[in-house]
């Protein structure tokens, strides 16, 4: 008996690398007086200024699943918390799983599509990466795993910004935005963050998948509405704000766009071939669709080979029946990907 | 596997009038008789006995939630979310074996007939035999199950990639039975001979023990939960499929190229399984609430409660075999004497 979205359990996994405040965003959203309880899945026990019953040390284990896909990787230890948490339900609200600074969140997310029984009592909101304004530059060079938890990211907690001059926050932001201009940024010291901005985002529930948009709003404040809506390539878009942007040479998105309608007959073999041949390098993959003859809006999300989708709505009356595909991955063909695309429209 | 034939409830025999509703409370995960009475394990805090005529009295054994539970038919041992283990006998007297100074989870737990507990945490596993000497061996990833072998004191260590043969007494190193994989629940067959795991992907794994052969069990739509021996250990009946999926072990071979007999068809997933101590007969417990029992020679069926409820959690037999228990998650419970 599968409990319906609203029921299930958020989950928020907070990721970042070492030293960017991950702990500290963890005690400010478990002292805050939010008349909330949260069961806390960490990794280092003890550094926790909390009392709470419900903190669960963890262990990260991975193993790969037996399906043939090697990047099928999920946390086995997750499964058996989400198991033995299922036991106090009712004693908490929303579950949040910290990583190690050194982790990859695709088996976390992961974890969440495949195992029949986690999904059963548990949604997952939204991965949440802690960034470190002062290193985070150096360390999307030389550390992967960073670059891995930028890309991955629906809300990145940009932290430390009283350590950085103004020129050297543009920067570290215009790197972010090389990678991943999708996920809500949000600035902070000690991670002084509103936690409505982190928790209960629904970044993962197909129903709230409304709009794809690069989030700006955080780079330069004032109104640049047409920049949302006037070409395919906007974020190597020169703003004009003196916004520097960075590409990325090993991490990017790729964002697709038509007004024309898609054929479903030859999207969806193409996504699923696309994602099972690309998938170890695609990251995060969200789509919003228009097909041929079909009055719904169809919308998807992907973690790398892993895909759901849905009808999500009728479309309303003078909406444009616009399809947007993003892709957020390492090296991706992007050549071959924009001509696949194109090849699914209905001529 | 068998499609599900409209009105075939509507068609069996029923016996859900000698059903002694009993009302538990609280969500129930396990139920094991001491003695003749019915033990509910609760999914958190508390265990509710239940007496012949119905009237049930609650013990707190644990803090928190319970994890895990085994029993022996002489008492029950529980481990806890709290750090503890702690055993409940027949009395419903409280026993606590094991205080974690870390508060860590207690994972799993395996009792031995002879006494003997099992417990684990994270990667360790611990034995304290029936004497109290305790003994813990360190596997390569956290312990997914644990079981004792019929005879000896040898135990059985699920976790990933395999499981690990362990006798805690001998000064050997510990065997390992390789198989790609997390496995999590791990079983005996009565007669010493096989080794089964329920894996995380929903397949059994099983070992032959005497030249560790594999044998592959797969094709259920959803994982195993519940595994079951036949009286005997002819067969192994287990949950996971829209049927009673029940693997032959009855010769030297095991189920190594055989099919297994599909038994009590519904359009719900088997959720508990739970064979008759003495007889070839069990009881099928399933996710919208509904209780078969099914004669295991000719797959006949007698309806013991209705679906619409929550799913069915546990299942448990008295020694004798005149008595079923059972409850859904919910704590909706009954006694059935026959």
């Amino acid at each position: 008996m599968s409990q319906s979205t609203s029921q299930k359990i958020p989950v928020t996994v907070l990721t970042g690398y070492l030293g960017a405040g991950k702990t500290t965003l963890l005690n400010r959203i478990l002292s805050e007086n939010h008349g909330k309880k949260y069961a806390v899945i960490v990794n280092e026990f003890g550094e926790i200024g909390i009392d709470n019953d419900l903190i669960i040390g963890a262990d990260e284990e991975v193993f790969e699943m037996n399906n043939g896909c090697i990047c099928c990787t999920v946390r086995g230890d997750l499964v058996r918390i989400m198991d033995g948490l299922m036991r106090r339900k009712g004693k908490f609200d929303a579950i949040i799983v910290e990583t190690t600074g050194l982790a990859d969140p695709a088996p976390v997310a992961q974890t969440f599509f495949v195992d029949e029984d986690v999904q059963k009592n548990a949604r997952l909101d939204a991965v949440v990466t802690v960034a470190d304004a002062k290193w985070l530059s150096d360390r999307l060079k030389d550390a992967p795993e960073a670059k891995n938890q930028i890309a991955f990211a629906d809300v990145i907690v940009l932290n430390k910004t009283d350590l950085v001059s103004k020129p050297e926050l543009a920067e570290v932001e215009a790197r972010i935005r090389g990678i991943n201009p999708y996920a809500q940024l949000h600035r902070t010291e000690r991670c002084k963050v509103a936690l409505s901005d982190v928790l209960e985002r629904g970044a993962f529930d197909l129903d709230r998948i409304l709009e794809i948009e690069p989030d700006f709003l955080e780079a330069d404040e004032h109104d640049h509405d047409h920049h949302h809506h006037d070409g395919h390539d906007h974020h190597h878009h020169d703003h004009g704000h003196g916004l520097k942007h960075y590409h990325d040479e090993e991490m990017q998105s790729l964002a697709l766009r038509t007004d024309k309608p898609l054929d479903p007959t030859k999207f969806m073999p193409w996504l699923q071939n696309l994602v099972a041949t690309e998938g170890q390098n695609i990251l995060r993959s969200k789509g919003i669709l228009a097909f041929h003859d079909d009055d719904d809006r169809y919308v998807f999300q992907g973690v790398h080979m892993m895909l759901e989708g849905d009808h999500q709505r009728k479309w309303k009356e003078g909406e444009p029946r616009e399809s947007r595909v993003v892709f957020i991955g390492r090296e991706l063909p992007e050549q071959a990907i924009r001509d696949g695309f194109e090849r699914c429209i209905v001529s | 596997m068998t499609s599900f034939e409209p009105g075939a409830q509507a068609s069996i025999a029923s016996i859900t009038d000698k059903v002694r509703p009993v009302a538990i409370g609280a969500p129930v995960t396990a139920v094991h008789f001491l003695g003749d009475r019915a033990f509910f394990v609760g999914a958190e805090e508390g265990v509710s006995i239940v007496d012949a005529e119905g009237a049930v009295s609650t013990v707190e054994v644990l803090s928190g939630g319970i994890l895990c539970a085994a029993s022996n038919g002489e008492r029950i041992v529980m481990g806890g979310d709290d750090g503890r283990v702690v055993a409940l006998d027949k009395k419903g007297e409280i026993a606590v074996l094991v205080t974690d100074a870390k508060r860590r989870w207690i994972d799993a737990v395996a009792l031995h007939a002879d006494g003997a507990v099992a417990w684990s945490i994270g990667k360790t596993a611990f034995v304290r035999s029936g004497k109290g000497e305790e003994k813990s061996l360190e596997v390569p990833s956290t312990v997914g199950g644990l079981a004792f072998a019929p005879k000896g004191l040898r135990l059985a260590v699920a976790h990933y990639n395999g499981a690990t043969l362990w006798f805690p007494n001998m000064a050997a190193t510990a065997e390992f039975l390789a198989w790609a994989g997390s496995h999590l629940g791990v079983i005996f067959s009565p007669d010493n001979k096989f080794l089964v795991t329920a894996m995380h992907e929903p397949a059994l794994h099983g070992w032959r023990l005497a030249d560790n052969r594999h044998m592959r069990m797969s094709g259920y739509p959803g994982r195993v939960k519940s595994m079951s021996w036949s009286a005997g250990g002819k067969f192994l009946a287990t949950s996971g499929a829209d049927t009673v999926i029940m693997w032959p072990f009855a010769s030297k071979d095991g189920p190594m190229g055989k099919e297994p007999a599909m038994l009590a068809p519904l359009q719900a997933r088997v959720s508990v399984v739970a064979c008759h101590p003495k007889q070839d007969i069990l009881a099928a417990g399933y996710s919208d609430g509904t209780i078969l029992m099914v004669r295991m020679e000719d797959g006949g069926e007698l309806l013991v409660r209705r679906n619409g409820t929550a799913p069915v959690a546990a299942l448990g037999w008295n020694a004798k075999g005149t008595v079923l228990a059972f409850s859904d998650e919910e704590g909706g419970a009954g006694l059935l004497a026959i």
